[in-house]
C-alpha cells in the first residue's frame, strides 16, 4: 500500500491519462445526475410538499388532478373515517401567467394551486386574490408585490411571498386559497369549473404511519382511491419514464468508467509484471500486490471525482437560473463517487488473475 | 557443528512443456555451511539458476528434499513458500531489479514494508547496511541516479535486510567490468562473513571463485566438486 501511494506521487505523470478521462466521466455522471434530479424536482417539487400522509384521487383520475374530482359527500365520508385526523382539499390548474414588466408573448407558466393546509415551507393560505409564489418564478421576472394577470382570463393574482420548490409539471407554483383557485379554474377553463365545495384531490393525514392512512380512506368511501405521498410521486406522469431513462444512461456511464479502469489497469499490470515477478521474490503476496492496485485504483478515483465535482459547482453556478434545470446536491454527487468507487474496485479486479499469475521465478531469468 | 544453511540430498527437477521434458537438475545433493560461501560454476544452461530457484524457494524441486536453516521446504505451497522467502533468504539477481521509483534506502525498505513489518529496527538496519555498503550518501537517490556498480550494491543491502540463513546471488557481477566485479565481491565476501550468513554464488567467471570457499560444478544438472 505504501508502495502503490509511493508510486502515485512519484510517477503521477503515468496516471495523468486515467484521471482525466475518469474526470470526464465523473463530471458526466454528476452532470447528468444533477440534471435528472432537476428535472424531477420540477415535476415532483408540490407533491413533496405535502406533509400529509395520502392524496386521495377519484378513481377515474389516473392519478392526475386535473382529470379528479372529489364531492363534498366523498370528502364528508372520509373526515368521518376511523383513522384519519385532517383533511384538506387540493386543487391545480396550469396556465400562463403575464408578468408586469414583460412582453405581451412572454407568459411564465405557473401552477395555481388552491389549497387549506399548510404545507412544509408553504404557510396557511393567503387572503383571497393573493399567492405565495415558487422562486422558480424568479428567473421570470416575478417580484414581491406584483401583480400578475393569469390565463386567458387575465384574472389577477399578487405575490405576497415565497415558497420554493414546489414545482409541478415545469412550472412554477402560486399557491392561493380555493376560492381564488376555484376562480381561477372558472374564468379559464370553462370546461373544467368546478362547483363550490368540489375538489380535485385531498391531502389525509392520520395518526397511523402512511400505509394505515391509504387503508382507512380506501375503507371509508367507494368512488374514490389513496396514495401515500411517495406512491402519488410516482404516479406523476413523466417521473418514472425520466428517472428509468436516465438511470440507464447513468448505468452506462459507470460501466465505461469500470471498462476505462479495468483497461488501464490491466495494461498497467501487465507493464509491471518483472517488477511484480522481483516482488514476490523477495516476499511479496499477490494479496499485498493486489491490494496495492486497488488503492491506486481507489486514489485515481477519488481525485478525479473530487476534480468532477468541483467543476459541476462551479457549472451550476455559471449557468443562469431558469435556463437548465440542473440541480446539484451533495447527496447527488456522493452518489456519484460511490457509483465510481464500486467501479473502481471490480474494475481493478479484473488483474487480479494477472497478478496471481506473476510467477516469482521470472525475477531470476536469464 | 551447528545445522547447514542449506542442504539438498537427490533435488530433480523437471519442466516439462507439453511433450518434452528438460532435466534441468538430475539427483543434486549439496550441503552449504552455516557461513559458507560455495561457487557455483558451469555452462549456460546447465541448470545454474535452476538451483538457486529452488534452494531459495521460488521453484518447488520435482523429486528430492531441500533443507534451508533446518526448515524442510520440499513439500510447501506457495504461501508456505512466500513466507519462507520473506523470512530465510536473501536474493541478488543477475539483472538488477530494483523498484525504480524508490530510492536506495527504500529499495532496501520495502523488504520489511512486504514481510515482517519490524519498523524502526529495520530502518535502523538498512541505514547500517548503506552505511557499510559505501552507500550512506546515495540513501536518497533512485536507482537510475545511481552506477550499475552502485545499483548491485543495494541489491546486496536489499538481500540481506531480512538477516537471511543463505543469500543466492546469481551471476552478480556478470553485468560489470571485472575491476568492479571483483570489487562487488569483495564486498559480498565480507559482508556474509562478518555476518555468518551463507551464500551460494553462481558464475562463469573463474576469478569471481577465488572470493569463495568452495567450488562446485555443474553440468547438464548434475554436481560435480572441483
Ligand atoms: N521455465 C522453464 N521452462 C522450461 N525449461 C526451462 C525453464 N527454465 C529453465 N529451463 C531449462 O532448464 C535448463 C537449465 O536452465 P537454467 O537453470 O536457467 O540454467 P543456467 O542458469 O545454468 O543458465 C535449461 O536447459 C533451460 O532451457
Ligand atoms: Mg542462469
Amino acid at each position: 500500500m505504501k508502495l502503490a501511494l509511493r508510486e502515485l506521487v512519484r510517477k503521477p505523470g503515468r496516471f495523468v491519462t486515467a484521471t482525466v478521462i475518469l474526470t470526464l466521466i465523473a463530471v458526466l455522471l454528476m452532470f447528468l445526475g444533477g440534471l435528472l434530479d432537476g428535472l424531477l424536482r420540477l415535476s415532483t417539487g408540490a407533491l413533496r410538499a405535502q406533509t400529509a400522509d395520502a392524496i386521495v384521487y377519484s378513481d377515474a383520475s389516473q392519478s392526475s388532478f386535473l382529470r379528479s374530482r372529489i364531492e363534498p359527500d366523498d370528502r364528508a365520508a372520509i373526515e368521518s373515517a376511523d383513522g384519519v385526523d385532517e383533511v384538506g382539499g387540493l386543487g391545480v390548474v396550469l396556465l400562463g401567467a403575464r408578468v408586469p414588466g414583460n412582453g405581451p408573448r412572454d407568459l411564465a407558466n405557473v401552477a395555481v394551486w388552491g389549497y387549506e393546509l399548510p404545507k412544509s415551507g408553504i404557510p396557511a393560505p393567503p387572503a383571497p386574490g393573493e399567492a405565495y409564489a415558487d422562486e422558480l418564478l424568479q428567473a421570470d421576472g416575478v417580484e414581491l408585490g406584483d401583480e400578475l394577470l393569469v390565463g386567458p382570463a387575465r384574472t389577477p393574482i399578487t405575490v405576497t411571498g415565497w415558497v420554493s420548490d414546489t414545482a409541478y409539471n415545469g412550472s412554477g407554483g402560486l399557491w392561493t386559497d380555493l376560492g381564488t383557485w376555484r376562480e381561477v379554474l372558472s374564468q379559464n377553463r370553462p370546461d373544467a369549473v368546478l362547483a363550490d365545495g368540489v375538489v380535485q384531490a385531498l391531502v389525509v393525514s392520520g395518526p397511523g404511519d402512511p400505509a394505515d392512512v391509504v387503508a382507512a380512506v380506501d375503507a371509508a368511501n367507494d368512488g374514490t382511491y389513496a396514495l401515500t405521498i411517495d406512491d402519488a410521486i410516482n404516479e406523476i406522469p413523466g417521473v418514472e419514464e425520466q428517472s428509468a431513462t436516465f438511470n440507464q444512461i447513468l448505468g452506462v456511464t459507470v460501466v465505461i468508467a469500470l471498462v476505462v479502469i479495468a483497461l488501464f489497469f490491466a495494461l498497467l499490470t501487465v507493464e509491471r509484471t518483472a517488477l511484480y515477478g522481483v516482488l514476490k521474490a523477495i516476499g511479496a503476496r499477490s494479496r499485498t500486490i493486489f491490494g496495492g492496485l486497488v488503492v491506486q485504483a481507489t486514489a485515481v478515483t477519488l481525485v478525479a471525482s473530487a476534480v468532477a465535482a468541483v467543476l459541476v459547482v462551479v457549472l451550476d453556478l455559471l449557468i443562469p437560473p431558469g435556463s437548465i434545470p440542473l440541480f446539484v446536491s451533495p447527496s447527488r454527487i456522493v452518489l456519484s463517487v460511490v457509483l465510481l468507487l464500486i467501479a473502481a474496485v471490480i474494475g481493478s479486479a479484473f488483474s487480479l488473475r494477472r497478478v496471481l499469475r506473476v510467477d516469482p521465478a521470472s525475477a531470476l531469468g536469464n | 557443528m551447528s545445522t547447514p544453511a542449506l542442504q539438498m540430498s537427490d533435488v530433480r527437477k523437471i519442466y516439462s512443456m507439453g511433450d518434452n521434458e528438460v532435466v534441468a537438475l538430475d539427483h543434486a545433493t549439496l550441503t552449504v555451511g552455516t557461513d559458507e560461501i560455495v561457487a557455483l560454476v558451469g555452462p549456460s544452461g546447465s541448470g545454474k539458476t535452476t538451483l538457486c530457484s529452488i534452494a531459495g524457494g521460488i521453484l518447488s524441486a520435482t523429486e528430492g528434499s531441500v533443507v534451508v536453516g533446518g526448515e524442510a521446504i520440499s513439500d510447501y505451497g506457495d504461501k508456505e513458500l512466500t513466507t519462507f522467502r520473506q523470512n530465510k533468504v536473501g536474493f541478488v539477481f543477475q539483472s538488477v531489479n530494483l523498484v525504480p521509483f524508490l530510492n536506495a534506502r527504500e529499495n532496501l525498505l520495502v523488504v520489511d514494508e512486504l514481510g515482517r513489518r519490524q519498523g524502526k529496527p529495520a530502518r535502523d538496519r538498512a541505514d547500517r547496511l548503506l552505511d557499510e555498503l559505501g552507500l550512506a550518501d546515495r540513501a536518497k537517490n533512485l536507482p537510475s541516479q545511481l552506477s550499475g556498480g552502485q545499483k548491485q550494491r543495494v541489491a546486496i543491502g536489499r538481500s540481506l535486510m531480512n538477516e537471511p540463513e543463505l543469500v543466492l546471488f546469481d551471476e552478480p557481477t556478470s553485468s560489470l567490468d571485472t575491476e568492479l566485479g571483483q570489487q562487488v565481491m569483495e564486498l559480498i565476501r565480507s559482508e556474509m562473513k562478518s555476518r555468518g550468513t551463507a551464500a551460494i554464488v553462481v558464475t562463469h567467471d573463474d576469478r569471481i571463485t577465488e572470493y569463495c570457499d568452495r567450488t562446485v560444478r555443474i553440468t547438464d544438472g548434475v554436481l560435480g566438486d572441483d
